[in-house]
């Protein structure tokens, strides 16, 4: 046995133990597991491909490594889990610009066939679109840019135009490999380009199904950079990836009712105008709120977005243990696309101490909403909105929601009373049965509980 | 040949990736995106072969600049996936923290 085949080995034995890793990752119990096995299978194929006699310098290697690990291991240690997707997007980015990179080095080898060269120009398309749209993403979600989707009108016309001279130049590259032509860079820029192109009419409610696009690109785009260096730990390993990324973008379209193109080529929102609502809102105040709660036997909470930005989630969580030792049922229930990545809400919720158990889905609460006392909905609005079940003209007509409005009582903790994030108007603010608790939300909820202790 | 070889384990791979992730509770649908974030990081086996194997000075610096990106990738995802899993408790089991 030569060590080429021996390394081929390890590499069979990491490959299992992604996949057996990523199996594990789909169920709570075993899920840390999974993931520290996986981890194993990186570490094998790493050890495995150090000892290759391909590799002949290691000084640039142990620097890169080192400084690599060292922002990694510090970022994720220290990162709020609020900024969890912002986290997870630049993740991604830098696997993205990796493969990009591994493409464009591939392009000095020696030789190259037309196949390999059109692999490298696949590795540094999908690697440069997962970096730049990962850039952006970032941007939106840390809302160092306006995180509302951005359409002008010739867009899909300069997309297409694009994507045309890109294809263009990767085939004039396939024809005559060089890392000198214009036809390279054209392909390196325009591939970070279109990147940028791609994210920016993607409005931020929703970002989740952007967030796992982009994990899926950047599965993708080590598989292509496995095809350029003739890999197939990275193929394989990459497919993986890419494929189970696609199957969590689909699950986000579905829960918002849209397909995928639906939601990369037009701005939320921006198509059609909801029917106006109107109508007279009932303000409730933290006093009045806690009566009814202290008299309330299941009370669900319904998180969205907002709760993560006024970091309500440790309040929240007391306030459910109260309302628990007070005998009442409490649940959480989770809209799969409240929030701005998948399972953002859960992951601050489990930060916050509430067991998972605790946390039910979206079908799991509907069919039995009429039997909850007080729905307590916390920074989320679209997701609530009957609008979608009942007016067609409302631009998330169709979206599968949470009936809140059909439970005996509401409570919606909102800042103010604007309209949410898409712009919509939401008739549940107007509902019978609805009581608004203004204010920031995490301060109502803890006068709320001081009402409790005392 | 090899081209072909290589498409057959691709399409091999992706159903497999499918099948591994169709049911997955909503629950753990962030740990399971930084995950295979982290797995997807396999470009680090291809940026240290490209660092490393000396084809001319910008090869191995395109090379050593993917290992670090690459390196991020892999530290960091896996990292925080296992903090974010750490936090994931039965009722009645864990201990508060």
């Amino acid at each position: 046995m030569n060590l080429d085949q021996g390394i081929n080995g390890a590499y069979i034995i990491a490959a299992l133990l992604f996949i057996f890793g990523l199996k594990m990752l789909g169920n709570p119990d075993t899920a840390r597991r999974g993931n520290l096995y996986s981890s194993i299978g990186m570490l094998i194929a790493i050890v495995v491909t150090l000892l290759s006699e391909k590799i002949l310098s290691f000084e640039w290697i142990i620097i890169a490594a080192i400084a690599g690990a060292l922002v990694g291991a510090v970022s994720a240690r220290l990162i709020a889990m609020t900024s969890m997707p912002e986290m997870v997007a630049l993740f991604n980015g830098s696997g993205g610009i990796a493969s990009l990179l591994v493409g464009w080095s591939a392009m000095y080898t020696p030789d190259n066939t037309p196949f390999t060269v059109f692999t490298i120009f696949m590795a540094i398309l999908i690697g440069g679109v997962t970096f730049s749209g990962s850039l952006v993403a970032w941007g939106k979600l840390s809302e160092v840019m306006p995180s509302g989707a951005i359409v002008f009108g010739a867009q899909r016309f300069v997309n297409g135009v694009l994507l045309a001279a890109l294809f263009y130049a990767g085939l004039m590259l396939c024809l005559e490999p060089s890392t000198s032509s214009p036809e390279f860079y054209a392909v390196l820029g325009l591939s970070l380009l279109f990147g940028i192109m791609v994210v920016i009419p993607v409005g931020g409610a929703d970002m989740p199904v952007v967030i796992s696009l982009l994990n899926s690109y950047s599965g993708l785009a080590a598989c292509a950079a496995g095809f350029a260096i003739n890999n197939i730990i990275l193929i394989v390993a990459g497919a993986l990836v890419g494929a189970a990324g696609l199957i969590l973008t689909n699950i986000m379209c579905k829960a918002m009712n849209r397909t995928l193109s639906n939601v990369l080529f037009s701005g939320f929102g921006a198509v059609k105008t909801a029917t106006k609502v109107e109508g007279e809102v009932k303000p409730i105040v933290a006093d009045d709120a806690y009566l009814i709660l202290e008299s309330a036997s299941n009370v669900t909470f319904v998180p969205g977005y907002g709760m993560a930005v006024a970091q309500a989630q440790h309040v929240v969580r007391e306030l459910g243990e109260l309302l628990e030792d007070n005998g009442c049922e409490v649940t959480y229930a989770i809209h799969p696309v409240a929030g701005r990545m998948p399972g953002h809400m859960n992951v601050l919720l489990a930060e916050a101490n509430v067991p998972y158990d605790q946390l039910i889905e979206m079908d799991e609460i509907n069919p039995r909403i009429e039997n909850v006392d007080v729905a307590v909905v916390i920074g989320a609005n679209d997701v609530v909105n009957p609008a979608a079940r009942e007016d067609e003209n409302s631009p998330i007509y169709g979206m599968p929601i949470i009936n809140v409005d059909k439970a005996r009582t509401v409570f919606v903790l909102k800042r103010s009373m604007a309209s949410g994030f898409s712009g919509v108007d939401n008739p549940l603010f107007f509902g019978e049965n609805t009581r608004m608790l203004f204010g920031d939300a995490k301060e109502s909820i803890s006068k709320v509980i001081a009402e409790f202790k005392s | 040949m090899e081209a072909v070889f290589l498409t057959f384990i691709l399409m091999l791979s992706i159903f497999l990736g499918f099948e591994l992730i169709s049911k997955v509770p909503a629950t753990l649908h962030t740990p399971l995106m930084s995950g295979a974030n982290a797995i997807s990081g396999i470009t680090l086996v291809g940026a240290l072969l490209s660092a490393g194997s000396a084809q001319g000075e910008m090869s191995g610096l395109l090379g050593a600049a993917a290992v670090a990106f690459a390196t991020i990738n892999v530290v960091g995802g896996y990292m925080v996936t296992d903090r974010m899993l750490a936090m994931f408790r039965k009722k009645d089991s864990g201990d508060a923290q």
